[in-house]
């Protein structure tokens, strides 16, 4: 199962900003709760989250466990040429995630 | 005692405008809760004595959330942004939960339409205050209540 889906429009006004949703499969552990034998379960959130449009960074979020499981993000980006968008996270863990989605601008 | 006809016409009227003020009251009562923003150590070491301006930014959220495991959150800068400062950041902060800093939102370069959504996870009913940093300094903030039945950090699931 893919770790995340990523949404953009088919077609992209040049110069317009544009709308870009993604979803992470994420736990984002807050590390308060306990497991069945009443062990704390670590401490898993995303950290950072960065999206970069043809290598340079267009939009980037600082998270924490006050967002909830399973990230979910919208936002805006200006279409400039046709590329690729490349979304990029890294959790407490210190695992990398990464999806990307090509944009057609015209 | 009874009071001359054309006084109490009067004093009738000056009633009806009070209700009328009155009525306005909740409405303003909005731009007056952004103003006083509430007590975040966090969120004050981040001002750092600087006062941001109760405008532009808005914070939807809603009144009440059935569960505090997933909040939806929309936060809106009101534009237009060119040829004047662009949004840089987006700083979420919560009222009650253990982790008072909730995220970050950056935009290095910028962008005509600037909105974000997510979901939150709240501890309990609070309030969350949104500042927006622009890229000349200027801060904006908005301010959001929500009641929260059922507690985002007890949930076993």
């Amino acid at each position: 199962m893919p770790d995340a889906r990523v949404n953009v429009p088919d077609r992209i006004p040049r110069g317009k900003p544009f709308e870009v949703r993604i979803l992470i499969r994420h736990p984002m552990e807050t590390g308060y709760r306990l497991d069945e034998v009443g062990k704390p379960i670590p401490r898993n959130v995303i950290r950072t989250f960065t999206c970069r449009y043809d290598g340079e960074i267009a939009f980037s979020a600082r998270l924490s466990s006050g967002i909830a499981a399973n990230p979910y993000l919208r936002f805006f980006v200006t279409a400039r040429e046709s590329g690729l968008l490349a979304f990029e996270w890294q959790d407490d863990g210190g695992v990398h995630g990464s999806d990307s989605v090509a944009v057609t601008v015209v | 005692m009874t009071m001359p006809d054309s006084r109490r016409l009067r004093t009738r009227r000056r009633l009806l405008q009070a209700g009328g003020a009155l009525s306005i009251v909740p409405w303003l009562r909005v731009g007056a809760a952004a103003a006083d923003l509430p007590d975040i150590p966090a969120l004050s070491a981040f001002l750092a004595g600087r006062t941001p301006r109760s405008e532009r930014v808005r914070l939807l959220l809603p009144q009440l959330a059935d569960n505090g495991q997933a909040v939806p959150m929309k936060v809106v800068i009101d534009g237009p942004f060119a040829p004047g400062p662009h949004v840089s950041a987006i700083h979420l902060f919560s009222e009650t939960n253990p982790v008072p800093e909730m995220a970050v939102f950056e935009f290095p370069g910028p962008v005509e339409r600037i909105e974000v959504e997510s979901r939150l996870r709240l501890a309990n009913t609070q309030r969350i205050v949104a500042v927006a940093a622009m890229s000349d300094g200027t801060l904006y903030s908005a301010v959001a209540e929500v009641i929260v039945t059922l507690a985002g950090c007890l949930d076993g699931t």
